[in-house]
């Protein structure tokens, strides 16, 4: 069983940086690293492979510059090889751009058994990707997975909804986009850390997908951020007294609230 | 010149984050239990290959550069218990080095592999009720009887003696007296004879367990002798350099994030119309620890380049012991200090900080025995 986890590098959330105040976007000109949302289904792949006992697990990013660090990191995971397209022309992609990019060089990892996503990154969270990825390879889509089983060519997959969740099924290959927290990411090992350094990493470029520059980046992008705000400041909270009272009017003000 | 890779990167990361989530939480824990369990947590860390990191890939060990040493000492330092890094460092370089270096392929399988791995915890047992600093002076003894040893004495103040599943132990196998006719002997907590007297209720360091030791008549095999029988002082003394290197390499840590957490208060805590930090007494102090910081960080990187070099690191190690110690004692004292009210109780980090850092001018060599070794290296001694 093979398996293409899509993971994205970000800005370390630590220390995430800022907007650039012309192009309205994160500048991500600094180390990137594996966003954590994605660690999930590198887990989950590595677990789905060792189930079926077989296949591997191959990575594919795109990042604005030639990060690697995220990649590798992933890689000490346990997944074999990754995928990483790195271009000047990528700079100002929006959503479905990201998608072409990443579904043109899912096409060069052979034919996959299954694509995970996170069903969103941490930094630009509009959650779009995963389904343009499989709207773009034809493939079927679930989102808002908690857990994946495999048997044979078909995936049954509890899908997260606000009252519990679904059980699915469905054909594979397909795209799953899975929810952050449902698995416990291993840690690299020490072992895991030297082995990375040698696996195979294919750093390629928009022409080498076979795309052309005008499709991405600025000029391909159909969305233009026109405006971005500060967030509502929080008000300041009511400080209660305690003058033996005070439990009185925490109840009157949950009442008030509807929250008992 | 110490140049760090992409892969010392994702290592430090890693270290940190099982710190922040295997370790951390369960601090307070076993801080009040007195005691972590030590077969769970080191079973992880083994997993993980954290055991062995330089020892021989054919024992288990990750073969690795003496900087992922320097590394996963500096990030378990920053754990909220200095007692479980304590412990860690115990296992990976205080009582495994000898074993690995001088040990017999057969004793290495037999208890080096599974150290490495998180199965069997270890001890280092040195120190005894009579003789601490000098360690010339221990007086438990092992008499040869044909194959096997017949050990008879006491240890004291030995971590991890209540969990241990074996012990490196210094005993005197002649009757020459001094540094003379000593061997250290890998001896199994399991031997009949041994028994563990008390466990220590200690000032600090709560979450390690540190016991008294007993020895009547425990028979173990001559083959369990580590190395050549009556060279037990010098390999100790070796074996006393990565005690003191990874005790420089935690304390590194340790202080980072003591400093990194009282600059955080200072800057929020209000007083006189603005914020503590506004006080230069208070800035210039840390700005001092900072400096201090820096300078043993630097001397570290010197100390990694000459164990790479091959070169004889007794005066590194014991400078960094030195200093290391006496840094993380200024440090618990302004932590205290400028925590105010908040630093003395036991809410905060930094009542705890402060008893556990003391241990560190005392335990692995006093200060005064580390100057007493750099006396004699300027001439003056
Ligand atoms: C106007 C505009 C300008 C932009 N400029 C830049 C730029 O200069 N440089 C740049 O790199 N990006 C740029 N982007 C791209 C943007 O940051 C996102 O990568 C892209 O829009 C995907 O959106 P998202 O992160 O919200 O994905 P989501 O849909 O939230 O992501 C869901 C999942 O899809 C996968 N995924 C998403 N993106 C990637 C990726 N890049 N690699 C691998 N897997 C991925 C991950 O599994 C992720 O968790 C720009 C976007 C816009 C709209
Ligand atoms: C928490 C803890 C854990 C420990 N873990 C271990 C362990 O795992 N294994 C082990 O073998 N031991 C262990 N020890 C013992 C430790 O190594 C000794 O306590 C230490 O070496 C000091 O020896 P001592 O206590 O006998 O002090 P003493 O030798 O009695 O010395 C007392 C004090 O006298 C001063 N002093 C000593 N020598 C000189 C000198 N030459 N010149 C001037 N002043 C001097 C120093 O200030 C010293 O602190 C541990 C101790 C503690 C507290």
């Amino acid at each position: 069983m093979n398996v293409v986890v899509c993971v994205k590098q970000i800005p370390d959330p630590a220390d995430p940086g800022a907007l650039d105040p012309e192009t309205k976007t994160l500048v991500r000109s600094g180390k990137l690293i594996l966003d954590e949302s994605d660690s999930y289904g590198v887990e989950m792949a590595l677990q789905l492979v060792d189930a079926a006992g077989g296949g591997e697990v191959t990575l594919v990013s795109m990042a604005p510059n030639d990060e690697q660090s995220g990649l590798r990191t992933a890689l000490a995971m346990g997944a074999a090889k990754a995928v990483l397209v790195s271009d000047e022309a990528l700079r100002g992609s929006d959503a479905l751009t990201t998608a072409k990019v990443l579904a043109a060089a899912i096409g060069r990892t052979g034919q996959p058994d299954l694509v995970l996503t996170a069903t969103e990154s941490s930094d630009g969270y509009t959650g779009t990707v995963p389904e343009q990825i499989a709207e773009l390879l034809s493939l079927p889509s679930v989102t808002f997975a908690k857990s994946i089983a495999v048997d044979g060519g078909t995936a049954s997959v509890q899908r997260q909804t606000e009252a519990g969740y679904d059980d699915v099924q469905v054909p594979l290959p397909a795209v799953v986009s899975v929810t952050a927290g449902v698995v416990e990411p291993r840690y690299p090992s020490f072992k895991g850390i030297m082995a990375a350094k040698s696996k195979p990493l294919d750093q390629v470029t928009v022409a080498d997908l076979g795309m052309d520059a005008g499709q991405v980046g600025w000029s391909g992008a159909g969305q233009e951020i026109v405006d971005v705000s500060e967030a509502e400041a929080r008000e300041a909270g009511t400080i209660v007294e305690d003058d033996g009272e005070g439990h009185q009017k925490v109840v009157e003000f949950l009442a008030e609230l509807k929250v008992i | 010149m110490v140049e760090f890779t992409e892969e010392h990167e994702i290592f430090r990361t890693m270290v940190r984050d099982l710190v922040v989530e295997q370790i951390d939480p369960h601090a307070d824990e076993w801080e009040e239990r007195g005691e972590f369990p030590a077969h769970d947590l080191f079973r992880r860390f083994g997993e993980l290959g954290l055991l062995g990191l330089e020892y021989d890939p054919a024992d288990g060990g990750g073969g690795a550069d003496h900087v992922f040493t320097m590394i996963l000492g500096e990030e378990v330092g920053r754990c909220a218990s200095m007692g479980v890094a304590m412990a860690l460092a115990v296992q990976t370089d205080m009582a495994t080095p000898s074993l690995a270096r001088f040990g017999s392929p057969e004793l290495r399988e037999r208890y080096l592999r599974p150290a490495i791995a998180g199965e069997m915890v270890t001890s280092i047992a040195v120190s005894e009720p009579d003789a601490g600093s000098d360690v010339a002076g221990i007086s438990t003894r092992a008499v040869r009887d044909g194959d096997e040893w017949v050990i008879n004495g006491a240890k004291m103040w030995i971590t991890n003696g209540a969990q241990a599943d074996w012990l490196c132990l210094l005993a005197r196998t002649s009757d020459e007296g001094g540094y003379r006719g000593m061997s250290q002997i890998v001896v199994p907590t399991d031997a009949a004879g041994f028994s563990v007297s008390r466990k220590l209720d200690k000032l600090g360091m709560r979450a390690s367990d540190t016991a008294e030791l007993s020895f009547v008549d425990v028979r173990v095999p001559v083959a369990n002798t580590i190395g050549e029988i009556g060279s037990g002082f010098q390999q100790q003394m070796a074996q006393f350099q990565n005690e003191r290197m990874i005790a420089g390499y935690q304390l590194v840590g340790a202080v980072e994030r003591a400093l990194e957490r009282t600059v955080q208060y200072v800057r929020n805590r209000r007083a006189f119309g603005g914020v503590l930090a506004d006080n230069q007494v208070i800035q210039y102090e840390l700005a001092d620890i900072a400096a201090e910081l820096d300078m043993l960080r630097h001397h570290h990187w010197a100390t990694v380049a000459a164990v790479r070099a091959g070169q004889d690191i007794t005066r590194q190690a014991t400078v960094s012991k030195l200093k290391a110690a006496r840094l993380a004692r200024r440090m618990a004292d302004a932590a205290v200090q400028f925590h105010g009210g908040m630093g003395y109780v036991e809410e905060l980090w930094p009542a705890r900080f402060f008893r556990d850092s003391r241990l560190w001018s005392i335990g692995g060599g006093a200060d005064e025995v580390m100057l007493r070794t750099l006396a004699r290296s300027i001439g003056v001694a």
